[in-house]
């Protein structure tokens, strides 16, 4: 028998401890697929944040390093700085990486630091219990945004791509969702570069995955799917932002 | 073959909702967490395409097809 599809090596055995139709699974999975793909396992540090994702370093099948809410990139400078040899990645949520912690990401991607962050954008607060977060969207109705997020009574969405493009050191920037295996080859695809940037020495990179969070949208799985396709990917366009013209050499 | 490991299975039902042959369904049955599991009707109709286990966010699919007809 030939084995089309399996778990890949990079993940532990542990089932998910994720409410049902959550995309942290898929994602969880296509990180572990490419440390698998560029052998990055054994050299690798996962860098968990606070929120769903902090359960990260009972799933990945690799060091971790758990990190004080938001400081994530900041451990994970210091991991890059002290053993360079190691692959560094983070895992953070949104309510980690663009709220408490938006100082250390715009930080480290401002310097340009040698390291690789896997953003989850559920546009809430999901462990929680689904408070609203900078990447809520307009009109999008969360347990502190009851009426829907209208910006002059719960301010504007903060668009993490567009504020990070204008700095000088990230090498790589893409925005990519997983609601259909297709999507999934091209957010791969995104992955393998961030990975292949930081392998290179090239600087920061970043991937920012729109990903739906069935239990505090008050959706069905199948619903949330959809809710992703169709209104968040509007708000939040994916795409590659930014490609380092060495991120794609060799 | 697809095999379901039931007992992962959260009964979210992307498979279903991702399977082009519409083969997949939810179990009237529950598992030991009080899920409906993912059943497969028609093994024989199955394309291999491998899409239901890419949705699968907990990884309960797993894929496997004789080597000689792969």
């Amino acid at each position: 028998m030939a084995v089309l599809f399996s778990r890949p090596q990079s993940l532990t055995d542990t089932p998910f401890r994720y409410c049902p139709g959550c995309h942290h699974g898929l994602a969880h999975r296509l990180v572990a697929e490419a440390l698998d793909e560029l052998n990055l396992r054994e050299k690798a540090v996962g860098i968990a944040s606070v929120g769903c994702s902090v359960y990260t370093n009972e799933f990945f099948n690799c060091d971790t390093q758990q990190a004080a809410h938001g400081r994530a990139p900041a451990v994970a400078t210091a991991v890059k700085r002290a053993r360079p040899e190691c692959f560094v990645f983070t895992y953070q949520g949104d309510g980690d990486l663009a709220s408490i912690g938006m100082a250390e990401t715009i930080h480290a991607a401002a310097r340009g630091e040698n390291i690789s962050i896997i953003f989850i954008n559920n546009a809430c607060y999901g462990m929680t219990g689904g408070q609203m977060a900078p990447t809520t969207l307009p009109e999008q109705k969360t347990t502190t945004s009851p009426l829907g997020r209208e910006a002059a009574r719960e301010g504007n969405p903060v668009d993490m791509m567009k504020l990070l493009d204008a700095l000088e050191g990230p090498a790589y920037l893409s925005r990519v969702v997983l609601t259909s295996p297709g999507k999934q080859a091209a957010a791969k695809k995104s992955i393998l570069r961030a990975f292949r940037a930081q392998m290179k020495g090239l600087g920061f990179s970043l991937v920012e995955i729109l990903s739906a969070c069935p239990s505090n949208w008050r959706m069905t799985p199948v619903e949330a799917l959809h809710y992703v396709d169709e209104v968040m990917a509007k708000y939040y366009p994916p795409g590659e932002v930014r490609v380092a013209k060495e991120v794609l050499e060799g | 073959m697809v095999e379901i490991d039931t007992e992962r299975c959260k009964g979210c039902g992307l498979c279903v909702e991702a399977c082009p042959r519409k083969i997949l369904a939810l179990s009237t049955e529950f598992n030991k967490a009080g899920h409906h599991p993912a059943v497969l009707l028609d093994p024989d109709r199955c394309i291999y395409c491998l899409a239901c286990a890419r949705l699968c966010p907990d990884l309960a699919i797993t894929i496997s097809k004789e080597a000689e007809t792969v």
